[in-house]
């Protein structure tokens, strides 16, 4: 067998090029099947394990999926806003904790959330790296966002400006980074997190009474800034439970507690809803994986034209070779000889593809793993 | 030369349908000697070196190579005794592209488990390449040599597993004049130093005053040249 390895490796050398399509086209009817497989299951199990850990979210009545991925994934597709005293109103049953999330703004392309120290807790988010919220217009950065723009504690992030041409809308809030959570592999590492009073402020709802840095002139860029020396100046007008945010995470104290306040949004003429992410999250991964049986299918069918073409194209490798097999029979090899020769070249194309597919899998696995949610609802 | 047959055929027949493929009544060929092998085209010259090759089993008839009658033996022991014992020159080299002048001699010791490599086989195949001229050319591939080299290479290929018997087909068919003869030379002379028994099926009459002796397929009778 030694001999047939060798010519064999010989041949594949030679046609080193011709080999590599051959191996490229037989690792990708490995892998596409194996990927999309993987896809689903890490997707399945992050979209499952998110949600089981969001007891119940509230949210204006609408797409009740939309109000899940916003609030759990933080989304681009936003809800309606609801407005802050929904929050209060969990609170004041006593019933449950309430977790505001108000999500409008971006600064370095990351979702800034608006929310409460409630939330850390309940995520089980730990800072690696300085402190947590403290003063308003603080910022914590979730683990990747600080990885990927290399920002740390003692840098600042600029919110984007939602209309670059309304220079009579609120402007960018420039934000002393003060801690950065630990990777949790999360949709939580790739978010900015403040308080939801510092949203207010990006809104316009929330100011202070300071000179605008560069004046108010096109060409300068402009922004606001909480210091020490204006903190005191920042204030908000209006009722604050008319404020917007666009979800409540609600934690109930118990299972009754829980039963009931989902009785008190029985009435589908209420503005807002309770949703269980569980059960929507079951929902979605239904249909998931009713897509998936469908791709399974597409998959199996080009993948069996596919390795049909590979079959194809070694079988006239080898007709192209029967002058050499004649001759090498000649020579005085036997029948079963030129068979080593050809399993040979078959095994070592084979398991150079199988090879091939195991580490493009063995690599792309913790990226498909962390992004999985991302492919299959974006 | 000795006068021991190295070659004994006796009633041999091969058929084609109803026809004879092939009958020979009687050839015998001392070792050593080297005979041209003439004829039309399908008289039954390749064929001749397939049964004494023990590629082909006649229908009748029996074919003894030095002490061994080819014709009792089995598929298996046929390929075992071809790859030991019978060296094969081709018309068109029949040369393995992507193996080097190296490894294209050592080729026959790559298919079968009736030779093995080893360090004598390497330093014997380095040599007998250097005394035809192939030094320097070992790492080529067909591709990259001439005609007369690649034939060089062929017969090197034959002779390294020191064959009783050497079957040249069309040899110097494929050559140009000055080739033809520099390659018979060559032929003969790795013949002689091997002392093997060399039967050559050629086209080229010119070339049969060279040999000891012409079996012409015409009227089958052995012809001394």
């Amino acid at each position: 067998m030694s001999g047939a390895l060798f010519l064999a490796w010989a041949h594949i050398w030679h046609h080193r090029w011709r080999s590599l399509i051959l191996v490229l086209a037989i690792a990708l009817i490995v892998v596409v099947p194996v990927t999309v497989s993987r896809v689903v299951d890490a997707a399945e199990a992050d979209l499952s394990a998110r949600a089981e850990a969001t007891p119940l979210l509230i949210g204006a009545r609408g797409s009740r999926l939309d109000l899940v991925m916003s609030a759990l994934y933080f989304g681009e597709d936003q809800p309606d806003p609801l407005p802050y005293q929904a929050s209060e109103d969990v609170w004041d049953s006593g019933l449950a904790i309430a977790i505001p999330l108000y999500q409008r703004f971006y600064a370095e392309g990351a979702p800034i959330i608006g929310t409460s120290l409630d939330y850390f807790d309940l995520r089980g988010l730990r800072i690696a790296d300085g402190r947590g919220l403290t003063v308003l217009g603080d910022a914590v950065l979730g683990a990747a966002v600080a990885a990927e723009r290399g920002l740390s504690v003692g840098d600042h992030i600029l919110s984007t400006p939602e209309n670059l041409f309304d220079i009579a809308g609120s402007y960018p809030l420039r934000m002393p980074v003060v801690g950065v959570l630990a990777p949790t592999g999360t949709p939580d590492d790739a978010a900015i997190f403040v308080d939801v009073k510092t949203t207010w402020v990006m809104a316009g709802i929330g100011h202070g009474h300071e000179d605008v840095e560069g004046g108010a002139s096109a060409g300068i860029l402009q922004y606001a800034e909480i210091t020490p020396q204006n903190i005191d100046s920042f204030h908000f007008h209006g009722d604050v439970g008319s404020y917007p945010i666009t979800a409540i995470i609600a934690e109930p104290w118990d299972q009754r507690s829980s039963t009931i306040l989902k009785g008190r949004y029985l009435d589908t003429s209420g503005p807002a809803q309770i949703v269980d992410p569980e059960e929507v999250m079951s929902g979605l991964i239904e249909t998931v994986f009713a897509i998936k049986d469908v791709l399974d299918w597409v998959v199996r069918i080009v993948g069996g034209a596919a390795a049909l073409a590979v079959v194809l194209a070694l079988h006239l490798t080898f007709r192209l070779r029967a002058r050499e097999m004649q001759t090498a029979f000649r020579l005085g090899a036997g029948r079963f000889a030129t068979l080593q020769l050809l399993l040979a070249e078959a095994l070592l194309l084979g398991g150079a593809a199988v090879m091939l597919a195991g580490a493009v899998i063995w690599i792309s696995q913790p990226y498909l793993s962390g992004d999985a949610v991302q492919l299959l609802t974006r | 030369m000795t006068d021991r047959a190295m070659i004994e055929v006796t009633g041999l027949a091969l058929r084609r349908g109803e026809s004879f493929a092939l009958a020979i009544e009687h050839l015998s060929i001392p070792a050593g000697e080297r005979v041209a092998v003439v004829g039309p085209s399908g008289a039954g010259k390749t064929t001749l070196l397939n049964i004494l090759s023990g590629i082909l089993n006649p229908d009748a008839g029996h074919v003894r190579i030095g002490e061994t009658a080819v014709t009792t033996l089995s598929d298996r022991q046929r390929r075992m005794f071809r790859a030991r014992n019978i060296g094969f020159v081709f018309q068109d080299f029949e040369l393995v592209e992507y193996l080097s002048a190296r490894e294209n001699i050592l080729y026959p010791y790559r298919l079968t488990d009736a030779l093995s490599i080893t360090r004598d086989v390497r330093d014997r195949a380095e040599a007998l390449a250097a005394s035809v001229g192939l030094e320097g050319k070992l790492r080529r591939k067909p591709a990259n040599l001439s005609q007369g080299e690649k034939q060089r290479v062929a017969i090197c290929r034959a002779l390294l597993p020191r064959p009783k018997l050497i079957l040249a087909d069309e040899a110097t068919g494929n050559l140009d004049p000055a080739n033809k003869d520099l390659i018979l030379d060559i032929l003969f002379e790795q013949a002689q130093a091997a002392g093997a028994t060399l039967l050559a099926v050629t086209h080229d009459h010119a070339l049969l005053p060279r040999f000891d002796r012409v079996i012409n397929f015409d009227d089958f009778a052995a012809v001394p040249a």
